[in-house]
């Protein structure tokens, strides 16, 4: 546990880490301020601005892998943030190999997808106020990865909030749309506050926030500090990845445009819960119990997921849960500790690919079928959008992880690392892990014939789907090649577990079956999984919504949380309020003014006050005077004479 | 330059600006306006002389003047200011143009009420707030004190909207009943003190005080002050004033005269009666946080712009509040700067709800619904003031909530995790307001007033600004700020005899301070 964290100092080329976060930061700043004037030319600053962050951050990255293991990270602190008494908090920034992953994920898909935004919101007036907030989404996303210290985390973290809020929220004129976004926001406050708190911790027991502190002090922490730190930043991590409980913002945040859902709600912002635990390795790796409760959330979440999305039948809907379920799985790596962490993180960046990819891929169906998302009014696509097919299909493949796709490479060593567990757990965690990569293929599978195959069943309107834009279907075609090959690429040589050891360090247990069954296990269930919503869903789908059994009302449902958050915090929240607007109007303003007329002798004058049957101020002014005026006299005679 | 009599010109020279203004006849109010205005700018000029002249390193009380007035009973015209007193100086001398220039048309059109007798008031009152917090004799700081209030009382009778006569006298006897008991207290002090009202004289004898009359003197300056700031349960008048008062003075008397209490609080109470401070000290924090989460829960509750805004601002001085009783150097630095920040941002808020109120002739949310499809720019000016007031990291309420919440979390961890969850509350009563009136389906009987048609203005565009600026600058790099707060508060809490405690886990801190 006595380890010391150091990172080494931003030098040479890698003390230019900080253009990372300026240049978008500066180009929202210009799409915002300079008004309609941008509106010709925004979109495109937008998108070289975000293009330009990910060029640097190759520079970056590539000079990073050339410095050695030991020194392998790029510290900079730019000024004083705060500092006050003993705390003293940097505006500083870490490049380390788990930061420079997140940049390349963030700049890179980010930069497919901005590219895509451009034809995507080509009829849209807002187009330029788009681009402003995604440039401030991404500024913040990377201040979230490359801070030094948990305020810097929070800066961020809380900035991609507000980002997430104004994108879902970008079509305010629609009632659901501001909703959707305010409920967002509201739930990961409630995360933030729990992050808040083990910040407050960490200052109080490790007297500072910064990271190469904190982690090389965990050790000195009580074993219950520990647990109680890490519950809370788990909570803070669940807010903002959509982690049970407090998973609820999610799939309504696809109230947003589509290139939104893509970015921050599928291949970014949601996994900056990962980025946390993954980070904080050194607080969740002290704490076995800790580890338990994190790979519990992880594996509820991912089963949740898969079985709320086997039942919707909104196409960003489905993708939003499966969204849901698939960080679930990354929560259960990060949970696992040791080697699982640099799984978590390969899974993490083929889901930034194939998840993108798919978001991208609905959209362009969107695009192409008036904004229609109803899976049961499709069918039959293949023949009408051959790219958008081909490139979603790619995507499809990659989740259910069909080998040699990305999935198969992310996701089945993390189910081979839950069966490692070391205890009776790994039983419940692997087959929990399992059973997900079954109905994951499910209701992938679903999605994907209901879309593209079988019958068409389009509404009247929609008489003539096309296919959009080679700017759209460019980027599709990219991230559909990144969604074959990340998951090879990456775990290849153990490429990214051997590039994040610095980081996380490195651990193995045995699983309890050999690597190979559970390969195979994972294999025949994906399949039989695929094949059965193959064999339901290829000839159509009932066009209304089918009287169904309790599970699938419940799934249809959300398993009911959205009831319980109304029944147990919203609707007596609006009681309590309105319960306390009366209260203080009547009750505590009542009782002091009664005191206050009581006490001056005039009980009626208040009243008539009240009732606004004053004509003239001058006789309370009046009052006053004389009260001042005479309290003046009282000292003088009574004090000084 | 430090010889330089700043604080007494400081205070004068609104004074005679509001003579001048007062004077001129009403038909030529374009003129009152455009002098009221340079009058303002000249003192903002001349405070920021004075905040560059300021050492932080230097005395804890610095321009120092005293000149002779009640002989017989020790009392001064004594100014001093320590960087407490500083960053209010400051802060009234840049809200007072903004203001100024944000009130432009509120008496136009009207027959009745005259123009230069309203922008008088307001460097009237600018006068009485400088006064306050520059006085370093207590009998002066009482008598600008009560003062303070008929500027204010005339602003908010005469000028102000619906129920402006029943807010008028409610925060006028409010005041005045918390006054009485300061002055008992003052007159308590003066005669136990050693006979004298100089604060520093005070502070060196205020020792041989016994216990039991500390409480009590203690208790008469915090009920004053606490009516003041306003702390619940004392805080029933502010929703009616601030409701009623026109927007722009609401933004002074939110965000300048109510800090009037928290300063009193950190200035006086806390320095003269450091056991008594420390005994109630408890009791305090319950009414502060109670104040945070009762407050934030009917500021979600109202369906008045500007009652809204008072109610979180009765929140947001239960931050303050748990800041300064916490005792620990974050707390109280964090408790200062939120003054300021909250200062900044609540004006801003109440600025930029009076342009909405301005177009629309009514300031409930009920009245609004989807204005943003018609005045974009100043709804995006309103959610980002929104933002400022629900502290959000980049502008610079974060930095003092912050403060605030550490500084208290490392000695009460219980009231720290409560108050922690005021910021879900500030989400909820921010974003609501900004829905309701901004977003969604527009409201038809919106679109039939002309004035709202027309989107922020050039003259609106300059009152915004330099506070939008602010907010970002000190979002960023608060350091300016608190260096100059940090040395008074060590003095401060040095004063009530109370030491931050160390981290708990690690024994050296030498690993933190980098």
């Amino acid at each position: 546990m006595e380890q010391t964290v150091e990172y080494a100092h931003a030098t040479g080329t890698l003390s230019g880490i900080w253009l990372l976060v300026a240049i978008p930061l500066a180009s929202a700043a210009i799409l915002l301020l300079l008004g309609k004037r941008a509106d010709k030319w925004g979109h495109w600053l937008g998108v070289l601005a975000v293009a330009a962050s990910f060029v640097l951050g190759l520079v970056f990255f590539i000079k990073l892998g050339g410095l050695d293991a030991e020194h392998r990270s790029a510290e900079l602190s730019m000024w004083d943030f705060i500092a006050v008494g003993n705390l003293h908090v940097d505006f500083g920034l870490l490049f380390d190999p788990l930061s420079g992953v997140f940049v390349l994920l963030i700049t890179g898909v980010g930069s497919l997808i901005h590219l895509y935004a451009v034809g995507y919101m080509e009829h849209d007036p807002g187009r330029r106020r788009f681009f402003g907030y995604f440039n401030l989404f991404v500024a913040a996303m990377l201040l979230l990865v490359l801070g030094n210290n948990y305020v810097m985390l929070y800066f961020g973290w809380e900035g991609v909030g507000l980002a997430s809020y104004l994108l879902i929220s970008f079509w305010y004129g629609r009632p659901s749309a501001a909703t959707a976004g305010k409920k967002a926001f509201l739930m990961n406050r409630v995360g933030d506050t729990g992050l808040a708190i083990g910040i407050f911790i960490m200052f109080a027991t490790l007297g500072s926030t910064q990271y190469s502190d904190v982690f090389s002090n965990v050790g000195a922490l009580s074993s219950t500090t520990v647990l109680v730190l890490g519950i809370l930043l788990l909570l803070g991590a669940a807010g903002k990845s959509g982690q049970f409980p407090l998973q609820a913002w999610l799939p309504d945040a696809m109230e947003g445009p589509t290139p939104v859902s893509a970015l921050i709600h599928a291949a970014t912002m949601v996994t900056a819960g990962v980025y946390l635990i993954a980070r904080s390795n050194h607080i969740f790796s002290a704490n076995h119990t800790l580890q338990t409760i994190v790979v519990s959330v992880g594996a509820f979440t991912l089963l949740m997921g898969c079985i709320i999305g086997s039942a919707k039948d909104g196409i960003k809907r489905v993708l939003a849960w499966s969204t849901v379920s698939q960080i679930g799985y990354m929560f259960l790596g990060v949970g696992l500790g040791g080697g699982a962490y640099a799984l978590a993180i390969i899974h993490l960046v083929a889901h930034g690919f194939f998840k993108a990819n798919m978001f991208l891929g609905a959209g362009s169906v969107m695009h192409g079928m008036h904004d229609e998302e109803d899976i049961r009014r499709f069918g039959g696509l293949r023949k009408h959008m051959k790219w958008t097919w081909l490139t979603f299909m790619m995507g499809w493949l990659a989740i259910i992880g069909i080998p040699p796709l990305s999935g198969f490479f992310s996701k089945d060593p993390i189910i081979e690392a839950a069966y490692a567990r070391g205890d009776w757990t790994s039983w419940l965690f692997g087959t929990a892990a399992l059973l997900g990569a079954g109905l994951t293929a499910f209701y992938m599978t679903r999605l994907f014939v209901l879309t593209f195959h079988g019958p068409e069943r389009y509404t009247e309107q929609n008489k003539h789907p096309h296919e959009s834009p080679f700017i759209m279907t460019v980027p599709l075609m990219l991230l559909a090649l990144g969604s074959i090959v990340a998951g090879f690429l990456l775990s290849r040589h153990s490429a990214i577990p051997q590039w994040l050891e610095p980081v996380t360090g490195e651990g193995e247990h045995d699983p309890v079956m050999p690597a190979a069954v559970i390969s195979i296990l994972v294999l025949v269930v994906s399949v039989a999984g695929a094949g059965l919503a193959w064999a339901l869903f290829s000839k159509g789908t009932a066009l209304q919504e089918q009287p169904a059994g309790a599970v699938v009302t419940a799934a249809r449902r959300n398993l009911y949380t959205d009831a319980f958050n109304e029944a147990v915090f919203e609707r007596p929240g609006i009681y309590l309020t309105r319960a306390l607007v009366f209260l203080d109007n009547k009750g505590i303003d009542g009782l002091v003014n009664g005191i206050a007329a009581g006490v001056g002798g005039s009980s009626g004058r208040l009243r008539r006050l009240q009732t606004g049957f004053v004509r003239s101020y001058a006789l309370s002014m009046l009052t006053g005077v004389v009260l001042v005026v005479g309290a003046f006299l009282a000292i003088q005679l009574g004090w000084l004479a | 330059m430090s010889d330089f009599p700043f604080l007494s010109i400081l205070t004068l020279l609104p004074l005679v600006g509001a003579v001048v203004v007062g004077v001129i006849p009403r038909r030529k109010a374009e003129l009152a306006k455009t002098i009221a205005l340079i009058w303002s700018l000249v003192v903002l000029v001349l405070s920021i002389f004075m905040w560059v002249a300021f050492k932080i390193d230097g005395d804890r009380f610095q321009f120092h003047e005293s000149y002779q007035w009640i002989p017989s009973w020790d009392a001064r015209f004594t100014f001093a200011a320590d960087g407490i007193a500083l960053v209010m100086l400051m802060l009234i001398a840049v809200l007072t143009p903004v203001v100024i220039l944000a009130s432009w048309h509120d008496v136009d059109g009207d027959g009745k009420r005259s123009a230069p007798v309203y922008f008088a008031l307001l460097l009237a009152f600018e006068f009485t707030m400088i006064g306050v917090f520059a006085a370093a004799d207590i009998f002066l700081f009482y008598v600008f004190f009560e003062v303070m209030l008929i500027p204010m009382y005339f602003i908010i009778g005469s000028f102000g909207g619906a129920r402006r006569q029943y807010a008028a006298v409610k925060f006028f006897l409010y005041s005045l009943v918390g006054g009485l008991f300061m002055l008992a207290a003052v007159i308590g002090l003066w005669v136990v003190g050693g006979h004298t009202f100089d604060f520093s004289k005070l502070l060196q004898s205020v020792g041989e005080i016994d216990q039991n009359t500390s409480r009590w003197l203690f208790l008469g300056f915090f009920v004053a002050f606490a009516i003041k700031a306003p702390f619940f349960p004392f805080h029933t008048w502010l929703p009616d004033a601030g409701g009623a008062a026109p927007a722009g003075a609401a933004a002074l008397l939110v965000g300048v005269m109510d800090k009037v209490g928290t300063f009193g609080i950190l200035r006086y109470c806390l320095p003269l009666f450091p056991e008594a401070s420390r005994w109630f000290a408890p009791a305090a924090l319950v009414l502060a946080v109670i104040g945070i989460i009762y407050a934030a829960l009917l500021a979600v509750g109202q369906n008045d712009l500007k009652r809204l805004v008072s109610y979180t601002s009765i929140a947001h001085f239960g931050f303050i509040g748990i800041g300064i009783f916490a005792f620990t150097t974050q707390g109280g630095t964090g408790s200062v700067l939120y003054m300021v920040n909250h200062g900044l941002a609540t004006g801003l808020l109440f600025i930029v709800v009076g342009m909405f109120v301005a177009r629309r002739g009514s300031s409930l949310v009920s009245d609004f619904g989807g204005a943003g499809k018609l005045v974009p720019v100043l709804a995006g000016v309103l959610f980002f003031a929104g933002l400022a007031s629900l502290a959000l990291p980049g502008t610079a309420p974060f930095i003092s909530e912050f403060l605030v919440l550490i500084g208290t979390f490392t000695v009460h961890k219980v009231y720290a995790v409560i108050a922690t969850v005021g910021i879900i509350l500030a989400a909820a009563y921010v974003l609501w307001m900004v829905q309701r009136t901004t977003q969604g389906t527009l409201n038809p009987a919106l679109e039939e007033v002309p004035a709202m048609r027309k989107d922020i203005t050039l003259r609106e565009k300059v009152v915004v600004a330099p506070l939008i600026l602010l907010l970002l600058l000190l979002g960023f790099y608060p350091k300016p700020v608190t260096d100059v707060i940090n040395p008074a508060v060590q003095a401060t809490m040095q004063d009530v005899g109370t030491t931050d405690p160390g981290p708990t886990a690690v024994t050296a801190n030498g690993r933190a301070a980098r």
